[in-house]
């Protein structure tokens, strides 16, 4: 089906670009075009899900631009899975910001929804791009559009962030998927994603290999190690932009390109037969991504710095994504599509915790934070939902996601993987429950009442979003349909995973 | 009278910077106040035949001109076909805008000579047409010499250090144009014509004779020479930094890369692919020497401090881009060397505009824009935006030349082009986001209060460049943007036309 | 006869043209720079105008056109006379060059009051 939706989906951010940077000296109104750009996102994105739903394509040409290659796009349920995420979720996030802006009475802040609308209309780009070039663009658009968002702080320590940021990921794009993209267009004649891949067969396995894990790092807000070391750098930035782009768009973008070429660049099938001197190419990745999610966890039961410790959670809980693509059955790539969401929910949740915790209190530690729990209960408690998520206990969504990524594991003949899945899980309960179980029990060690006086929740506006992610994460458990029956639809297995 | 106009507008598109330089010199020396206005006009007059030429080619194909309706050898013709049809518009369209932003410096600095200054910017600029539409290969020289001389002359109203530098670029230009009238000469012996479809046409038949290998190196060195191709861009450094901004925004853009184009079209045009790359057994050698050239451009670069100057080093690595693209002997490197070159002529006007506002308003050097986004927004928005097309981010115009130049690369199993081009982006974008950091932070080190406030660097409105500077500026950064977004039909309409026969 | 006279002045050219290069390369003296780059042209312009040289050969005119006894002109019997045009306008560009170049000279020397370039060179940094 042809429609303009995906492009006025996209756009829709972007319109309210103009509108915010010129209502900057009245912020009720400038918040009022945020929220107006994020819910018309959202309803755009929504009225394109019965289509997709019915297995059926939206597309958009929108103009040629090389020859034979046009900026495309093309709403597949892999698409739209991953845009409906990052559009409800920049509402939460856009009421969160407002809490959070205000309440820490932060500078420049037109600036701040100026960038933050720019990077959405970006993510939803990504999402909905139709070939490898309409992608690259708006992956790019968004690694810029984001550095104003980290730098935000203007001090030292946001500079060294931004210098790595940037450098970490200009360097891999440009160094590494650039070429690999021309390469294959030259190979291929064609980036279009059609779902089956257009590089099979066209070059010895050593040529394909060495693309894919061109791209595989070329994509390196994947966090994939080791050139993950920009996201704990990220953190510098303000705790709605961590919460929303260094836990779902930017990331997920990243883990998202990689899955398009899992998926639509080499496709399944030619993955499943190719082999480099006996070892299977995807092999190399997924250990790769093993690496990652062991190593990554470990450090971050090290991290006494809540947020980067989240982050270091996030690069795992990333390459779990990557490492069920790489696992190349459908049942595990369908559990990564819905580990997107799943960790996305969950994630955000804890991001937004930490930052009304420092809200609150100006805490960034996890020891300053024992016994906190009782001065902000709902804070904690939201919390606890979110780790519940990442972990993958019930009743929470990430639970299932865990479950198929398992699932495909053993499917796939790949039970070694099975344990990486299981260690990593025991060591995220390690570095999340205490906190929480801390948080309310402090134990022996009795709290100081003193040093609790005087601290309260955060601003309504900075507690109400997690307590909401926190509860949709939980509910996502209960009705996962939507989520699964498209992340089963981008992998073409019909209706059940 | 519109079809008159439609047929002479070849000769138009030139005769008008000529007889507008011709008139500001001498009637302005009465009226020196009409010399700015008489170089707009005659700019806008040729910019508009330009245009109109080029929709003549994309309406009838490659044309001939005929002087006076003599043909050929004997009189004097033009050969407008699509490689040319491209870049003729942008000369009088980069001098009018480099004349539209540099007006009031213009009026400030050389107050005294305005008719002076304005008879050699329009004769510069005739001369850059002339080298682009002329079909002669010793007019190609003459036409070569007098862009030169009117280039050292502005060149030199810098003052000062400018004066050496000058001299230093006339001395090593007159080496190059002569080593080009020396081909010229084995050229003429062997074939007995100077008309280039003429050689082309004769050449075949003498490609073994060692006289026309050593007229295709002599042209060939001569013409690097004059583009500043490291590392014989000695010259070029010095005489763009040292120089005011006026003569810089006009000539850095478009000197080199006409050169550029000229070096195509010897190469394509009088000799041929099938001489370049067989015949000549060292044609392989050169996307290594531009590839060595972006790299030392890039690395130069890298460690200046004066911002101008730092242009300079990017314009040395940008000639490697083009000279390799055209070596590449195959058509997708042709295309983005070809594609580049009007990209890299927008692309370098701005940066310089860019260099003119930051000296208007500091000592020029990359530690003076500390902090200037707050106070400098739009020039500094300017630069961001064109620094991600020398970067090469998609959708600006160079992104596209250099998807080109890298799908070349990658045909002709170039490794080493390849990553000398891959490096250089990223080199790229550390020199702009070295800048875009200064302005953003502003000086750190000194800072002690609270984040986000740079009360040292008190922010008034009035540091923002004026708005006749700003305009053309923007409307630059448009052009860039619009050569990305329209590249594919330029490409389509054009340039693929241009491919020369027998290039695969 | 004309081979060795046309080798000779190749070989007259060639000499002159690396004594123009040594002295625009090697010689620190501005004005001696500007010197040899006039040897410079010169060689070329001898270069081209040897090129049209012809043993016995008449001017391009016509003789006798409108007389009774006009005769037509064989081209083997005059010289080229197209390398002479052409390298008249080559010396244009070349005084024009010199021009130019003098004029920077007297600048610079009136900046720094000398046209040895090492001296200008330590008089500038």
């Amino acid at each position: 089906m042809v429609s303009l939706t995906p492009l006025l989906a996209m756009l829709s951010s972007l319109a309210a670009v103009p509108l915010i940077a010129l209502s900057g000296k009245r912020p009720n109104l400038r918040e009022a075009f945020t929220f107006a750009a994020g819910i018309t996102k959202l309803l755009l994105v929504l009225s394109m899900l019965p289509v997709i739903l019915a297995g059926e394509t939206v597309t958009y040409t929108l103009w040629e631009i090389l020859p034979g290659l046009a900026i495309r796009f093309r709403v597949d349920a892999m698409g739209i899975l991953f845009a409906l995420v990052a559009s409800s979720l920049w509402i939460v996030t856009t009421i969160y910001s407002i809490g959070y802006m205000r309440g820490l009475k932060e500078h420049a802040q037109t600036r701040f929804f100026c960038f933050f609308a720019l990077a959405l209309s970006a993510t939803l780009g990504v999402a909905f791009a139709g070939n490898l070039l309409t992608l690259y663009l708006f992956y790019e658009i968004l690694s810029l559009s984001t550095y104003p968002l980290v730098t935000h702080h203007q001090d030292k320590e946001a500079r060294d962030g931004g210098r790595k940021y940037l450098s970490y990921l200009l360097a891999s794009s440009i160094g590494f998927a650039l070429p690999a993209l021309i390469a294959s267009y030259l190979l291929a004649g064609t980036l279009e994603f059609t779902g089956t891949g257009f590089l099979g067969g066209t070059a010895s396995p050593a040529v394909l290999t060495f693309l894919l894990l061109l791209f595989v790092f070329g994509f390196a807000k994947s966090g994939l190690m080791p050139l993950h070391g920009w996201l704990p750098g990220a953190m510098v930035a303000p705790t709605p932009v961590s919460a929303l782009l260094h836990a779902v768009a930017v990331v997920k973008v990243g883990v998202f390109s990689v899955l398009r070429v899992f998926t639509d660049v080499f496709g399944l099938e030619t993955l499943k037969t190719l082999f480099i001197s006996g070892i299977k190419a995807a092999t190399i990745v997924a250990v790769l991504a093993s690496i990652t999610i062991l190593l990554s966890s470990l450090i971050a039961l090290f991290q006494d710095n809540l947020k980067r410790r989240l982050a270091y959670s996030t690069i795992g809980q990333l390459s779990y994504i990557i490492l069920g693509a790489a696992l190349l059955h459908q049942t595990a790539v369908a559990g990564a599509l819905s580990h997107i969401v799943m960790h996305a929910f969950g994630k955000i949740t804890l991001f937004f915790c930490a930052g009304a915790i420092f809200v609150a209190t100006g805490k960034k530690y996890i020891s300053q934070m024992v016994g906190l729990g009782r001065a902000m209960p709902f804070t904690f408690a939201a919390f606890f939902l979110g780790s519940l998520s990442v972990i993958g206990l019930p009743p929470a969504g990430g639970l299932l996601s865990k479950f198929y990524l398992i699932l495909g594991s053993l499917r796939g003949d790949e039970g070694l993987f099975m344990i990486v899945f299981l260690v990593s899980s025991l060591l995220n309960a390690a570095y999340f429950l205490p906190i929480t179980f801390r948080a309310f029990f402090p134990g022996d060690k009795a709290v100081d009442e003193v040093s609790l006086a005087g601290i309260r929740e955060a601003p309504l506006w900075c507690v109400v979003p997690p307590v909401v992610t926190g509860l949709l994460s939980i509910a996502l458990f209960f009705f996962p349909e939507t989520v699964f029956r498209l992340a089963s639809l981008a992998v073409g297995a019909g209706g059940t995973p | 009278m519109i079809a008159a106009l439609w047929s002479q507008s070849p000769a138009l598109a030139e005769l008008f910077p000529l007889f507008g330089a011709l008139l500001a010199g001498v009637w302005g020396l009465y009226r020196p106040r009409y010399s700015s206005p008489i170089a707009i006009a005659s700019l806008v007059g040729s910019l508009v035949f330009a245009l109109m030429v080029v929709c003549r080619v994309l309406a009838e194909g490659s044309l001939r001109y005929r002087m006076g309706g003599w043909p050929g050898p004997i009189g004097i013709e033009y050969v407008v076909d699509a490689l040319n049809a491209l870049i003729l518009p942008f000369i009088p369209g980069s001098a009018l805008l480099a004349l539209w932003y540099s007006r009031g410096l213009i009026a400030e600095e050389f107050s005294a000579k305005l008719p002076q200054f304005h008879s050699l910017y329009l004769l510069l600029v005739t001369g850059l047409m002339g080298m682009t539409v002329t079909g002669d290969a010793f007019n190609l020289y003459v036409l070569v010499e007098i862009t030169a001389l009117a280039s050292y002359a502005l060149l030199s109203l810098g003052g000062g250090r400018a004066y050496l530098s000058t001299l230093n670029y006339l001395l090593l230009g007159t080496i190059g144009a002569s080593f080009y009238l020396l081909g010229v000469g084995y050229m003429y012996i062997k074939t007995g014509t100077l008309f280039m479809p003429d050689l082309f046409a004769r050449m075949p038949d003498l490609y073994g004779s060692p006289t026309l290998t050593a007229g295709f190196i002599l042209m060939m060195v001569g013409l690097w020479i004059k583009m500043g191709l490291f590392p014989l861009h000695g010259w070029l450094p010095g005489a763009y930094t040292d120089a005011s901004t006026p003569a810089t925004c006009l000539i850095a853009p478009l000197v080199t890369k006409v050169t550029v184009y000229v070096m195509i079209r010897i190469m394509y045009n009088v000799f041929s692919p099938h001489f370049v790359f067989t015949t000549t057994t060292w044609s392989d050698v050169v996307p290594y020497i531009a590839a060595v050239a972006i790299v030392a451009g890039a690395s130069l670069a890298l460690i200046q401090t004066d911002f101008k100057r730092m242009l300079t080093y990017i314009v040395v690595a940008e000639i490697g881009y083009m000279v390799g693209g055209a070596w590449l002997g195959n058509t997708a490197g042709l295309t983005g060397a070809i594609f580049h070159i009007v990209v890299d002529m927008v692309m370098t006007l701005c940066l310089f505009m860019v260099a003119g506002i930051i000296a208007l308003r500091g000592d020029g050097s990359i530690e003076s824009f500390s902090g200037r986004f707050k106070t400098m927004p739009w020039t500094l928005a300017a630069f961001v935006a064109v620094g991600l097309s020398v970067i090469g981010i998609p959708p600006t115009g160079g992104f596209f030349s250099k998807w080109y130049l890298l799908s070349g690369a990658i045909e002709a199993r170039n490794w080493v082009f390849m990553a000398a081009l891959l490096f250089s982006s990223l080199v790229a974008a550390i020199l702009v986001f070295r800048v875009v950091e200064k302005a953003f932070f502003g000086s750190l080190d000194e800072e002690h209060g609270d984040h986000g406030h740079h009360d040292h660097h008190s922010p008034t409105e009035s540091e923002e460049a004026p708005v006749g500077m700003l305009i053309p500026l923007w409307v630059g950064v448009a052009v860039i943007f619009a050569l990305g977004i329209f590249s594919g039909t330029l490409i389509e309409k054009l340039i693929t036309h241009a491919m020369p026969p027998g290039l695969f | 006869m004309v081979e060795v006279v046309e080798k000779f002045s190749f070989g007259i050219y060639l000499v002159l043209l690396l004594i123009g290069l040594w002295a625009m390369i090697g010689k620190r003296n501005l004005v001696k720079k500007v010197i040899g780059m006039t040897i410079f042209q010169a060689a070329i312009i001898l270069f081209f105008v040897s090129i049209g040289a012809k043993d016995e050969a008449t001017i391009p005119i016509l003789r006798n056109y409108y007389g009774p006894d006009a005769t037509p002109i064989n081209p083997a019997d005059y010289a080229n006379p197209l390398v002479h045009v052409l390298m008249l306008t080559a010396i244009v560009v070349g005084v024009s060059t010199l021009g130019v170049a003098l004029s920077l000279i007297q600048k610079v020397h009136g900046k720094y009051g000398t046209v040895e370039e090492n001296e200008i060179l330590e008089k500038s940094t």
